[in-house]
């Protein structure tokens, strides 16, 4: 049988300024009908714009160059848009990243649903309506009866995602292409999008392009892997042989991204922060965060587990002061800290120092780096021109960057470069303790593999502390001493590491736990079994 | 179900209105305030060095120049909202009878403008961002870049060079009485109308093309690309209902623009508008006419403003329907 | 230095244009007594001739050498806006920028006087305080420009805003930086953009304005020359077929129509610059 779509020799470039640069340099992808194709890799592998190519269609700024596009026997590169429209939603169609911003805020859901079915003359609108309610259910959405009427805005993230999976569903396509549809989602939503995904392109045996960053998420989804790198494709094979004997080394790298731990050490280092019944809130009456103790040890980390909206990076803003606690008390080093940050010594303000989720926005894009990391130099220990220089190479030297960064802007660096520079500012006050918050979520797996050694690296050197914020377990495997598991603005459990990833869990760490996607095909199947039998 | 729906609109809308109550109130303070500021007292600039005692004090009480302040200002006020504001220092007419046809004859020539201006800047504006990039947007691009930085007199006699001199088909002075019928009337307010329209117009159609082009970047709009829609239904259903609360303020806020570019249209063309009506009074200082057309310049300002805020509030689908 | 000279030379063609009226203009204004052939008040002929070797543009309606007037004219008027804008920034900015940093009740109070303030027209507020103050040429700087900077205010605010929000102002906060050190290195380099761009916006429609004032016989008094008033002083021979109040019609709107050619060319590069 002829596979359903083959797409050969395809070249996509896009436009900087002037000219045209390649962004897919002359792929292949063959998909069959009822399979499903896993395209995986890094930021500017070229894995989306390929993906939206299987539907003949580019993004402004982006053109198809060169190559072919066959499904079902025509070919897509040169038919008329009129054609193509035909095609699109009706028999391939796409669901995007962010349900919220690709769902129109002026319709209704189930209006949305029908519109693809009901335009491209498959169903009358009745027929559309009924279908939505049958679909909703099959993907579990509460309420299926009237979820449809409600506005996008009115639904949560990850039903809302399944929504969008659903209006995707809606004309029966043979194809669906799933760009990054987990990727926005707290871990333990991510799982019901997942199996809804799963449950669905098994019952109507519909093929799919599945594209993420992330290669256990695929494991669980795909039956073929394509890893792709910079436009070019690093390896193709079926799933588990790929997860059981990769050939190439960028892909042994990207499957032991989450394989390597902290050595434990010893608990008996003096306390450096002691954060004793803290409760706080942003209007004075709802709590965000209630009684929260805990207490961070001089060359340690403690790492801050939880979910969206667990209160994890509020703490951190009532630590730095910036939002002063109703009650409770914050003494570090031996001495209470005001509330306010206002009214921190500049003394106390030096000793603890903040690195960010996003490098791009922590860093003044106006400042050279120079003045980035020299600022706080002058700032705090009053040195000259000439010895903040000196003192700046050094760090850089630290952070593993060359001299001649000292004057470069933050725009000419790569993401990970900029996160480096970003610690090289707070090391440059002389810290004792760092808080990180999700400081890898922003890079991609094999550069925040990078940071997290470096900070590892830096934290035997200097005998600094971190309290580190994240919401990925994986990382917490990497980076910490103690674990702290936040829910709801409380403390749920906490402790030292190794007890608290060691079973018996609390029933909240334990789903945490679960959820993470493994590197192991069968994980979601046996998850599901277990969660469905329990 | 409903009533909990309306909530938080009605909530916004109240403090809307409230907040543009407050302002025509703050207007009229300082609208009073000001004229108090006068260097020297009001009767000695008006009547002048050789008034007799006896005409100033007559003229002060006239004035109610003789009670303190604050009297003064809920008399003023008082009088202004029952459509009073007193006699014209310039010939001792009453200011509401001055005031009332000039202000129907400003009036009349922004409402005519508004009906040529508002559909075809919104077409325009439209059809330049659905064919963005091609020569016809970058045409009407260029020349209504051209017309907003064109000074509104500069405009008016160009068409007055045009269509009263070199072509004398219209009149160069758009004089109307109120006998005169609607035809008439059209014919005499031509070229302002026209003028008024085309610098309007271009700021219309360059900021309703912004905002459609801001919509139709949106990521809902690539997905009904993506799920084979026609162009015409992207446009019509998917792109209008989120545009309409950004165009509708466009509107509005390019109507308050149009009654005080009135003032300026009306000086050219000699039209007895409240507009040439005010520069001449600020000329003679003729303080009650220039409180009156002062404050209802400023009222009908607010006011639109306030009905484009009301507008965008009410087209907004999020407000609407709150989760 | 040198990336400045290539950014002028890839600008487009109309870009250029725009460049090349705004210089045109302003070499007339600082050179405008070297190149008049007369005096900026002198009667030089009969009233409203027409060109010729002696009067480049013809005379005006008191036979003053109109090509003398549109060059002091220049002068007066660029001098005067240049000089509105600036102060109306130098407010705006300061203003904007201290509400969007301190934040909290200032800028509540702040934004609502503002908010208050534009829902004044413009031209009606001008109009009635000058009746009250006179028309001087520094009561027109002082009234244009506070009501100019409620405008500059809300977009400072706004853009300052954007950039509050971002980790490296939070960044700078923690360190204990104090307000100054944030306006001036944190936030007023990553305005500087959308404020240049405004700033030709805000001259533009200045000078309009002030053009506007002077045309109605409210802005800049006479015998000072001054495009807005040529216009007004001529306005009575158009229906005579006689042109003269279209020169300094034109030369007003070959200034903007110049500036503003620039500032569309920037505002794109601006915002192309940022994704």
């Amino acid at each position: 049988m002829p596979p359903l779509l083959k797409i050969r020799n395809i070249v996509i470039e896009g436009q900087t300024g002037e000219n045209w640069e390649p962004i897919v340099k002359g792929l292949d992808l063959t998909l069959h009908k009822g399979e499903i194709l896993g395209l995986i890799g890094e930021s500017g592998a070229g894995k989306s714009t390929l993906g939206l190519a299987a539907m003949c269609y580019t993004r402004p700024g982006c053109r198809i160059a060169s190559g072919s596009i066959v499904f079902d026997g025509q070919e897509l590169f040169g038919m008329p848009e009129s054609q193509l429209r035909n095609l699109r939603g009706a028999r391939i169609a796409y669901v995007a990243q962010s349900a919220a911003a690709n769902f129109n805020p002026a319709h209704r859901l189930i209006r949305q649903y029908a519109e693809g079915p009901v335009q491209h003359g498959l169903m009358t609108t009745v027929e559309a309506e009924a279908n939505a309610v049958a679909i909703y259910e099959q993907l579990l959405l509460p309420d299926p009866e009237n979820i449809g009427y409600r506005f996008p805005h009115q639904v949560s993230g990850g039903q809302l995602q399944r929504a969008m999976v659903a209006m995707a569903m809606s004309c029966r396509p043979d194809i669906i292409i799933f760009d990054e549809p987990t990727t926005a989602l707290d871990v333990t939503t991510q799982i019901e999008v997942l199996a809804a995904i799963r449950e669905i392109t098994a019952r109507y045996d519909t093929a799919a392009i599945y594209i993420t960053h992330d290669l256990a998420v695929v494991a669980q989804i795909a039956d073929r892997i394509m890893v792709l790198r910079n436009g070019d494709l690093v390896e193709e094979n079926d799933a588990r042989k790929m997860l059981a004997h990769p050939q190439q080394s960028y892909t042994r790298d990207l499957l032991a991204v989450r394989s390597f731990a902290k050595k434990a050490l010893d608990a008996d280092s003096e306390v450096i922060l002691d954060v004793a019944d803290v409760t706080a809130s942003y209007n004075g009456q709802d709590n965000v965060l209630e009684d929260i103790s805990l207490q961070v040890r001089r060359g340690r980390t403690v790492a801050l587990v939880g979910e969206s909206g667990s209160g994890k990076s509020t703490l951190a803003r009532v630590i730095t002061g910036l939002l002063p606690p109703s009650s409770g008390s914050i003494v570090f080093q031996g001495e209470e800290l005001p509330p306010a940050m206002k009214s921190r010594r500049r003394e106390e303000l030096r000793r603890l120092q903040m690195i960010y989720q996003m490098p791009d926005t922590a860093l003044n894009p106006r400042q050279k780096i120079r003045m980035i990391i020299g600022r706080p130099l002058q700032f705090y220990f009053g040195l000259s021109a000439q010895e903040q220089e000196q003192r700046t190479l050094e760090l850089l030297a630290q952070i593993e960057l060359p001299e001649e960064y000292i004057d470069r802007y933050p725009t000419e660096l790569s993401g990970g470069e900029k996160q480096r520079v970003c610690i090289a500012r707070a090391l440059a006050a002389r810290p004792a303790l760092i808080i990180c918050d999700e400081v890898t979520s922003a890079l991609d797996q094999l550069v925040a593999e990078g940071i997290l050694r470096l900070l590892l690296d830096l934290q035997r050197k200097l005998d600094v502390s971190y309290l580190f914020i994240t919401h990925d377990l994986a990382t917490v495997k990497a980076i910490a001493d103690e674990i702290v598991v936040m829910r709801d603005g409380r403390i749920v459990e906490q402790g030292p590491r190794n007890e608290i990833l060691t079973p018996p869990h609390h029933d909240y760490t334990d789903l945490l736990l679960s959820s993470v996607p493994q590197m192991d095909p069968d994980w979601l199947d046996n998850l599901l079994a277990e969660r469905e039998a329990a | 179900m409903q009533q909990w729906h309306f909530h938080p609109v009605v909530r916004l809308l109240a403090q809307r209105i409230g907040l543009g109550l407050l302002t025509l109130w703050v207007i009229s303070l300082l609208i009073f305030v000001g004229i108090q500021l006068l260097p020297g007292d009001l009767a000695d600039a008006v009547l002048g060095q050789s008034a007799t005692p006896e005409t100033v004090a007559a003229f002060r009480h006239e004035l109610k120049l003789d009670l303190p302040p604050h009297i003064r200002y809920l008399h003023w006020l008082s009088g202004a909202v029952e459509g009073d504001f007193g006699r014209s220092l310039a010939n001792q007419r009453p200011v509401a009878e001055l005031i009332g046809w000039r202000f129907g004859n400003s009036l009349f020539l922004a409402g005519v403008t508004a009906l040529i201006a508002v559909p075809l800047a919104v077409v325009l504006g439209l059809m330049a961002a659905l064919y963005r990039n091609t020569l016809f947007d970058k045409l009407i691009s260029t020349s209504t870049l051209s017309v907003i930085s064109f000074p509104e007199f500069f405009v008016a006699y160009i068409l007055i060079a045009l269509f009263s001199v070199q072509l004398p088909f219209f009149p160069s002075i758009a004089s109307i009485t109120p006998d005169m019928g609607l035809g008439q009337k059209l014919y005499a307010v031509f070229l302002p109308c026209l003028t008024l329209a085309l610098v309007v117009t271009a700021h219309m159609m360059r900021q309703t093309r912004a905002a459609i082009i801001n919509i139709l970047a949106s990521a809902y709009i690539e997905m009904a690309n993506l799920k084979g829609l026609k162009r015409m239904r992207i446009v019509v259903l998917h792109a209008f209902p989120n545009a309409l609360s950004p165009v509708i303020n466009v509107i509005a806020l390019n109507l308050a623009y149009l009654v005080v570019g009135v003032v300026i249209v009306e000086v050219v063309f000699v039209y007895p508008g409240l507009g040439q009506l005010l520069v001449d009074s600020v000329a003679k200082r003729d303080i009650p006419v220039v409180q009156a057309s002062g404050l209802i310049f400023a009222t009908t300002y607010v006011l639109l403003n306030l009905l484009a805020d009301i507008l965008s509030i009410l087209c907004n689908p999020r407000l609407r329907s709150p989760r | 230095m040198t990336s400045g000279l290539n950014l002028l030379l890839s600008a487009p063609l109309s870009a250029r244009l725009g460049m090349l009226m705004v210089l045109l203009v302003l070499l007339a204004a600082i050179f405008a007594p070297v190149i008049a052939p007369y005096g900026e008040t002198q009667i030089a002929g009969d009233v409203w001739l027409s060109g010729s070797a002696q009067h480049l543009l013809g005379t005006d309606n008191l036979g003053r050498d109109l090509f003398t007037r549109l060059l002091f004219g220049a002068r007066n008027t660029i001098a005067i806006a240049f000089l509105i804008t600036a102060l109306s920034f130098l407010m705006g900015t300061l203003l904007g920028f201290l509400a969007a940093t301190v934040s909290g009740w200032t800028d509540q109070l702040l934004s609502r006087i503002i908010d208050i303030l534009m829902a004044f027209p413009t031209l009606i507020f001008a109009l009635m305080i000058l009746s009250v103050v006179g028309t001087s040429i520094p009561a027109l700087v002082v009234v244009i420009a506070l009501l100019d900077s409620t405008r500059v205010f809300r977009l400072s605010r706004a853009v300052a805003m954007d950039i509050e929000v971002m980790e490296f102002v939070e960044a700078a906060r923690l360190r204990g930086e104090g307000l100054w050190w944030l306006m001036r290195h944190e936030i007023l380099p990553n305005a500087m953009p959308p404020l240049v761009a405004e700033f030709g916006l805000r001259f533009c429609f200045v000078f309009l304005f002030i053009a506007a004032l002077s045309f109605l016989g409210l802005g800049i008094q006479p015998p000072t020359a001054d495009w807005g008033s040529m216009v007004r002083e001529n306005a009575g021979a158009i229906t005579f077929g006689i042109y003269t109040p279209l020169w300094p019609a034109t030369a007003i709107a070959f200034l903007t129509v110049g500036v503003n050619l620039v500032v569309d060319w920037f505002l794109h590069l601006a915002s192309g610059l940022e994704d």
